[in-house]
C-alpha cells in the first residue's frame, strides 16, 4: 500500500534547498550591449557577443553587479572583497560558447538569510532560511522541438534556436540546506520563494514574473527517517514555475522517495523535470557519466572588487524590507495579523496598498480584492490584477463610501468593469445602476412588503426589531437590490414605530 | 604520474566532444604520456605558498553602464549558420536535457 | 618607389603623392601573384575591399584631408583576426567559407588608418603550432628557404614581409607566434604589453597570453604600426586603460647610452645552435658599442615556462574552442536528420580540428579535470606567478632583458611535425613574456655561419614599457644597417617572378 503525505511525513523527515534563478531586468545583457526585451522577435537581440561567434568578448553589465550587491544586502549577506567569475565548460546547443559565464568558488555574496512565516497549526511560526551563496551568470538561448507528434523534446526532427534570452544577467540564490521544517516544508519552500519575490520586487531588479520564467526555482530535496538526524540522497527538481508548484513539488517528492524508501529502493541522485501540468516529476535523461564542468577563472574578465564605498552606496538606495512593510501597514491600517498575512500570501499587498493610496478604505480594499476580485480570477485562472485596475476598484470604493453604490451594486460594477464594458462611471451609466434613494419608491416598497406580511410588521411594531430583517429583505428584493439596506431599515422602523 | 589510460583519453575526448577513432585514441593516448611527463615538471616549483595567476595584469572592476546598444539584423546574425528556419539557427534535434 | 622600401618610405612617397594608394596596392598584388604561388602566404585576398579603401585614401588625399601616417600603406592580416564580410578560417576546415558580420577592433583600427588590407594570411591551425605547418591549408614557405618553414603560427604574415608581398603585418603572438616567425624570416615583430592592443575580435587561442602585434622590415615600421592598432579598447576589459608609450619617438632615437641591458642566463646554452648565439652575442657587442651596460641576469623558474605554457594554454583552448560545434556557424558534419545535435558535433569536431587542435584540447580538458585541476592547471598558474616575479626582479637591475628568440634558425618542412615535444622547444624563450603579460620584440641580428639562415635577437620590456623594446631595437638596427652594408632582406635569394 503506498503512502499518502501525512503518513510520508510521519516516517520521515524532510530536508529542502532551494535554488532560484532570477532573471535580473537590467537594459542591457550581462556581458554585451544587446536588449532584453521580453518576447522580442526570434534572434534580433544577438550580437558576436552573445552568440559566442569567435573572437568575441564579454564585459560585465555594471548594474548587474549593483543589483546582485542589492539582493545580497537585502539578504544579510556578506559582500565579498574580491569576486570572480569562473567559465563552467559543458556542450548544450543553447549555451553560444558551450560554457556558461558564471560563478564558482569566489561568488559576490555570501551567508544570508531570509526569515519566512508560514501558518502552522500552533498560530503562525517563523523559520530562518539561511543563504548560502548569491552568484552572478548568464542566461542561455531557447530552443524551439520542432516536429514529431508529442512537440516535446523526445521525437522532434530538428530544433530552432533563438539567442535573445542568451546572456540576460541571472542572478542565481542558493540556500543552505533547510533541516527541520517537518510537515511544513512544502509550505516554508513556497513561502520562501514568495517572501524573496517580494524582496525581489522591491528592489525592484527583476520583474520576477514566474510565468514568463524570470524567476525559476529548483528543489533539492532529501529524505531521512524521522529521527534518524541523516541527511539522505537528493533529488534536484528542476524548473519549478509557479508558487503553487514549488509547494507541490516538494509535496509530490516527498511522497514519490517516501514510498521508494519504504518498498527499499533507493534515491537516485538525480534531476528531475516539474510536469506543470500533473504536478508530478519525472527524470531527466540519466547520463551514463557524470559531467565535469573543469570550472576555471574566465581570463577573459577581471575580478570584481566593491570596495565599502561602493557597497554603503548601494546599501543606502534600500528599499523598506517587506517585513517591515508589513507591520507597518498593519498598524496605520489597523488590521488584524491574519489578515495582513491573507494578503501577503494572496501577494495583494502592493495592490491593496495602491488601492488605498488612492483614497480607498483599507477594510474594505481588502476585502474587494479578496473577495469578489479574487474569487472571479480563481475561477478563471488568472491574476487579480489582470482582470480590473487599482483605479478602478478605488473609484468603486469610494462610490460605496459616498452612499453611491451598494455592496451588491458595486459587484455589477465590477462584473461590468471585467467584462470590459469601461470605466465603473459608464458601467454604472450603462447598466443603470444607481441607488435608489428616492424615499418615495422605497416608501411604496415598505408599504408593499408590511402588506405582504401583516404579523411580522405586527412583532416589530411590538418591540421585535431583529423581525425587520425579512421585511427589510423583502423591499431589498423589490427594489432589485438597488436599494441601499441601511436607508430601507430607517425607513422601515420609523414607519413602523420604531 | 601515472600512466594515463586509453579509457581516460577517450573519456576526455567525450568531455570534449570530439568523436575520435580507435586509432586516434591509442595515438593520442601514447602521446599524452609523454607530454603529460614532460608538463608534470611544475609540479616541482608549485609550492603551496605560491599564490597562482590567472591574468598577466592585474586589473580589477572593469565594467560598461548598462546601455542598450545596436544588436547585429537578424540576416547578420544568422549569416554564418548552417542551417536556419524562422529566423532561428536549425539544429539537429537535441537530445537529452541539461 | 619600389614594394622593397620600407613603409615610412611609402607613406612618404604617399603623401607628397608619389605614388597613389592603388597603384601601390597592385604593385604589391603583382607581387602576391608572381610569388605566392611558392610562399603561400595568403589564404584569401580581398582585391575588391583592398583597393576600394585604396581609392577612398587617394580620394581623401586628393582633397586635402589630414590623414593618419600610414594611410594607404598596404597590410597583411593574420587570418585570427576577423574582418566583417571577409573569409575568416585562422588555418582551420572549421571555419571554411565563414564570414564573420564584425570587424575586431584591430581591423577597425587598421580602416580608420586608412591601412590597405590585402588580404588573410596563413598560419598554425587556431595558432597552435610553431610552423604553419598545421594549416588546414597546407603549410607557407619561408623565402629563405623555400623547403624550409617560416615560424609559426604567423608564418604567412612573416613570409609575407619577407616576401615584399606587404610592407606591413599583423600577427599574434601567444608563445612566439610573432617572434619567432620574425626571426627566422628577418623580420621585425612585435608582442606588446598584454592589454596593450585589443584581443576583441581575435579569435582567441589561449585568452590569458593571446596579443595582436604589429610586424614589419623595420623596427620604425613596427612601431609606426603598433601606434596605429594600440589603445584601450572598451570592448575588451583586458585592455589597458593607459595611454600608449610613444614607440615611434622611440624607435626613432637611437639612443641606448647608459642603458642596463640584462642577459638572461637561461636563455643560452644547451639546445641552443651555435650560430644563433654567435649572432646573438655579436648583437649585444654593438649595443656595448652603442654605450648600453651589459648584465647578466638569473632567472630560475624560466626552465618551467614551457611545461607552464603547454597547460596554460591548453586548458584555455579547450573552453575557447567549445564554441565551434557547428551550431552557429562554420561547417556542419554528418547532419542526415537521423543524428542528435551531440553527434553531429562530435563528427564536425573531429574533422573540422586538425591533430594539434585535438591533441591540445584533449590535454587542456585533462588539466582542467576534477582531480586534476591543482596537480596540472593549478600548478601552472603557480609556475606562471613564479615567472614574473623572476622578470619583476630581473627589471629591478635593468631596463630590457634580452636573449635570442628562437634556440634555431627555420628547420626543413616535415622535420619536427611527428614529434610534438620538439616543436614545442621553438617557443621555449619567448613563451616567459607571454606568461608574464610583458613586452616582447624580434629583429634580425644576422645569419647563421653554419646555414645562413637569419637569426632573431629578442628584446624584453616590462610591462606598459613597450617604448623600451623601440628604443634598443631602434638603435641596434641601425647599428647592424651600417655594418651589414644593406637591409638583411637584400642576402635573401631572389624569389622566382619576384619583382
Ligand atoms: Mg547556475
Ligand atoms: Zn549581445
Amino acid at each position: 500500500m503506498s503512502l499518502n503525505y501525512d503518513q510520508a511525513i510521519e516516517k520521515y523527515e524532510p530536508t529542502l534547498g532551494l535554488e532560484v534563478h532570477v532573471e535580473l531586468n537590467t537594459k542591457s545583457k550581462m556581458f554585451c550591449g544587446c536588449a532584453t526585451e521580453f518576447g522580442a522577435e526570434p534572434n534580433t537581440q544577438t550580437c558576436p557577443v552573445c552568440l559566442g561567434l569567435p573572437g568575441a568578448l564579454p564585459v560585465v553589465n555594471k548594474t548587474a553587479i549593483e543589483s546582485s550587491i542589492l539582493i545580497g544586502l537585502a539578504l544579510n549577506c556578506s559582500i565579498a572583497p574580491f569576486s570572480r567569475f569562473a567559465r563552467k565548460n559543458y556542450f548544450y546547443p543553447d549555451m553560444p560558447k558551450n560554457f556558461q559565464t558564471s560563478q564558482y568558488d569566489e561568488p559576490i555574496c555570501i551567508n544570508g538569510f531570509l526569515d519566512v512565516e508560514i501558518e502552522s497549526d500552533e498560530g503562525n511560526k517563523v523559520f530562518r532560511i539561511e543563504i548560502e551563496r548569491v552568484h552572478m551568470e548568464e542566461d542561455t538561448g531557447k530552443s524551439l522541438h520542432v516536429g514529431g507528434s508529442t512537440g516535446r523534446i523526445h521525437g522532434a526532427e530538428y530544433s530552432l534556436l533563438d539567442y535573445n534570452r542568451a546572456g540576460i544577467p541571472l542572478v542565481e540564490i542558493v540556500t543552505k540546506i533547510v533541516p527541520n521544517t517537518g510537515k511544513y516544508a512544502p509550505q516554508v519552500a513556497r513561502a520562501y520563494v514568495a517572501a524573496l519575490r517580494d524582496i525581489l520586487r522591491g528592489l525592484k531588479v527583476s520583474d520576477v514574473k514566474m510565468e514568463q520564467g524570470s524567476l525559476r526555482c529548483d528543489v533539492n530535496l532529501s529524505l531521512a527517517p524521522s529521527g534518524s538526524g541523516e541527511l539522505g540522497t537528493r533529488s534536484e527538481t528542476k524548473n519549478v514555475n509557479s508558487l503553487r508548484s514549488v509547494e507541490t513539488a516538494v509535496s509530490g517528492e516527498i511522497v514519490r522517495q517516501a514510498n521508494r524508501l519504504q518498498s527499499g529502493e533507493k534515491i537516485v541522485q538525480e534531476t528531475r523535470h516539474f510536469l506543470e501540468e500533473s504536478g508530478e516529476t519525472r527524470p531527466g535523461r540519466s547520463k551514463e557519466k557524470a559531467e565535469d564542468y573543469r570550472y576555471f577563472p574566465e581570463p577573459d574578465l577581471v575580478p570584481v572588487v566593491p570596495d565599502n564605498k561602493w557597497i554603503d552606496e548601494l546599501r543606502k538606495t534600500l528599499p523598506e524590507k517587506p517585513a517591515d512593510r508589513r507591520k507597518r501597514l498593519q498598524s496605520e491600517w489597523s488590521v488584524p495579523e491574519k489578515e495582513m498575512t491573507a494578503m501577503v500570501n494572496a501577494e495583494l499587498l502592493d495592490t491593496v496598498e495602491e488601492t488605498v493610496k488612492l483614497g480607498a478604505d483599507p477594510t474594505k480594499a481588502r476585502s474587494w480584492w479578496l473577495g469578489e476580485i479574487s474569487r472571479i480570477a480563481n475561477e478563471r485562472d488568472v491574476v487579480a490584477t489582470e482582470l480590473i485596475s487599482v483605479t478602478a476598484v478605488a473609484q468603486i470604493i469610494n462610490l460605496i463610501n459616498q452612499g453611491e453604490l451598494t455592496d451588491k451594486l458595486a459587484r455589477q460594477v465590477v462584473d461590468g468593469v471585467i467584462a470590459g464594458e469601461g470605466t465603473p462611471a459608464e458601467v454604472i451609466s450603462k447598466r443603470g445602476l444607481k441607488v435608489v434613494s428616492d424615499d418615495g419608491a422605497l416608501m411604496k416598497a415598505i408599504e408593499d412588503a408590511i402588506a405582504a406580511q401583516p404579523d411580522t410588521a405586527e412583532r416589530v411594531r411590538g418591540g421585535n426589531i431583529p423581525a425587520a430583517g425579512a421585511l427589510i429583505g423583502a423591499v431589498m428584493k423589490a427594489t432589485g437590490g438597488q436599494a441601499d439596506a441601511a436607508k430601507v431599515r430607517e425607513l422601515l422602523l420609523k414607519h413602523l414605530g420604531q | 604520474m601515472s600512466a594515463i589510460s586509453r579509457e581516460e583519453v577517450a573519456n576526455l575526448a567525450r568531455l570534449a566532444r570530439i568523436e575520435m577513432s580507435d586509432a586516434e585514441l591509442d595515438h593520442l593516448s601514447g602521446e599524452m604520456q609523454v607530454i603529460l611527463g614532460a608538463v608534470a615538471r611544475v609540479q616541482e616549483v608549485a609550492s603551496a605558498d605560491v599564490p597562482p595567476t590567472s591574468h598577466p595584469i592585474p586589473v580589477n572592476n572593469v565594467v560598461r553602464e548598462d546601455v542598450v546598444i545596436p544588436s547585429l539584423s537578424p540576416t547578420d546574425a544568422l549569416s554564418g549558420a548552417p542551417a536556419s528556419s524562422e529566423q532561428r539557427f536549425k539544429v539537429p534535434q537535441i537530445l537529452g536535457e541539461a | 618607389m619600389s614594394i622593397r622600401n620600407s613603409a615610412a618610405e611609402m607613406a612618404e612617397a604617399l603623401a607628397k603623392k608619389e605614388i597613389s594608394a592603388v597603384e601601390l596596392a597592385n604593385q604589391h598584388y603583382a607581387q602576391i601573384e608572381a610569388v605566392d604561388k611558392d610562399v603561400h602566404a595568403f589564404l584569401h585576398l580581398d582585391k575588391a575591399g583592398a583597393l576600394a579603401q585604396a581609392e577612398s585614401i587617394d580620394k581623401k588625399r586628393a582633397a586635402g584631408e589630414k590623414l593618419s601616417p600610414l594611410a594607404g600603406v598596404p597590410l597583411a592580416l593574420k587570418d585570427v583576426l576577423v574582418q566583417k564580410g571577409v573569409p575568416t578560417t585562422c588555418g582551420s576546415k572549421m571555419l571554411e567559407g565563414w564570414r564573420p558580420p564584425y570587424d575586431a577592433t584591430v581591423v577597425a583600427k587598421l580602416k580608420d588608418a586608412g591601412i590597405v588590407i590585402l588580404g588573410k594570411t596563413n598560419m598554425d591551425e587556431f595558432a597552435m603550432g610553431s610552423s604553419t605547418e598545421n594549416s588546414a591549408y597546407g603549410p607557407t614557405h619561408n623565402p629563405w628557404d623555400l623547403t624550409r618553414i617560416p615560424g609559426g603560427s604567423g608564418g604567412g604574415s612573416a613570409a609575407a614581409l619577407a616576401a615584399f608581398e606587404a610592407p606591413l603585418a599583423i600577427g599574434t603572438d601567444t608563445g612566439g607566434s610573432i617572434r619567432q616567425p620574425a626571426a627566422v624570416t628577418a623580420t621585425v615583430g612585435v608582442k606588446p604589453t598584454y592589454g596593450g592592443v585589443s584581443r576583441y575580435g581575435l579569435v582567441a587561442f589561449s585568452s590569458s597570453l593571446d596579443q595582436a602585434g604589429p610586424c614589419a622590415r623595420t623596427v620604425l615600421d613596427t612601431a609606426m604600426l603598433h601606434q596605429s592598432i594600440a589603445g584601450f579598447d572598451p570592448k575588451d576589459s583586458t585592455s589597458i586603460n593607459h595611454a600608449v608609450p610613444d614607440v615611434v619617438a622611440a624607435a626613432k632615437k637611437k639612443d641606448v647610452k647608459g642603458l642596463k641591458i640584462g642577459i638572461v642566463k637561461q636563455l643560452s646554452g644547451a639546445g641552443y645552435q651555435k650560430g644563433v648565439e654567435n649572432k646573438f652575442n655579436d648583437a649585444v657587442a654593438e649595443l656595448v658599442k652603442l654605450g648600453a651596460e651589459i648584465v647578466e641576469v638569473s632567472c630560475p623558474n624560466f626552465e618551467y615556462a614551457l611545461a607552464a605554457y603547454y597547460l596554460i594554454a591548453p586548458s584555455e583552448c579547450s573552453s575557447n574552442l567549445a564554441r565551434f560545434d557547428s551550431m552557429r556557424f562554420g561547417i556542419r558534419i554528418g547532419d542526415d536528420g537521423s543524428k542528435g545535435a551531440e553527434e553531429v558535433m562530435n563528427l564536425t569536431r573531429q574533422v573540422g580540428f586538425g591533430r594539434e587542435v585535438k591533441r591540445r584540447i584533449i590535454l587542456g580538458t585533462y588539466a582542467l579535470s576534477s582531480g586534476y585541476y591543482d596537480a596540472y592547471y593549478g600548478s601552472a598558474q603557480k609556475v606562471r606567478t613564479l615567472i614574473k616575479r623572476d622578470f619583476d626582479a630581473a627589471f629591478e637591475k635593468c631596463d630590457v632583458l634580452v636573449s635570442p628568440t628562437a634556440p634555431t634558425t627555420a628547420f626543413k618542412i616535415g622535420e619536427k611535425s611527428e614529434d610534438p615535444l620538439a616543436m614545442y622547444l621553438n617557443d621555449i624563450a619567448t613563451i616567459p613574456v607571454n606568461l608574464a603579460g610583458v613586452g616582447g620584440m624580434s629583429l634580425p641580428c644576422g645569419l647563421a655561419d653554419e646555414d645562413n639562415l637569419p637569426v632573431g635577437f629578442q628584446i624584453m620590456s616590462p610591462a606598459m614599457k613597450d617604448d623600451r623594446m623601440y628604443l634598443v631595437g631602434g638603435a641596434l638596427e641601425a647599428a647592424l644597417l651600417s655594418k651589414w652594408g644593406k637591409p638583411i632582406l637584400d642576402f635573401a635569394p631572389r624569389l622566382a617572378g619576384s619583382k
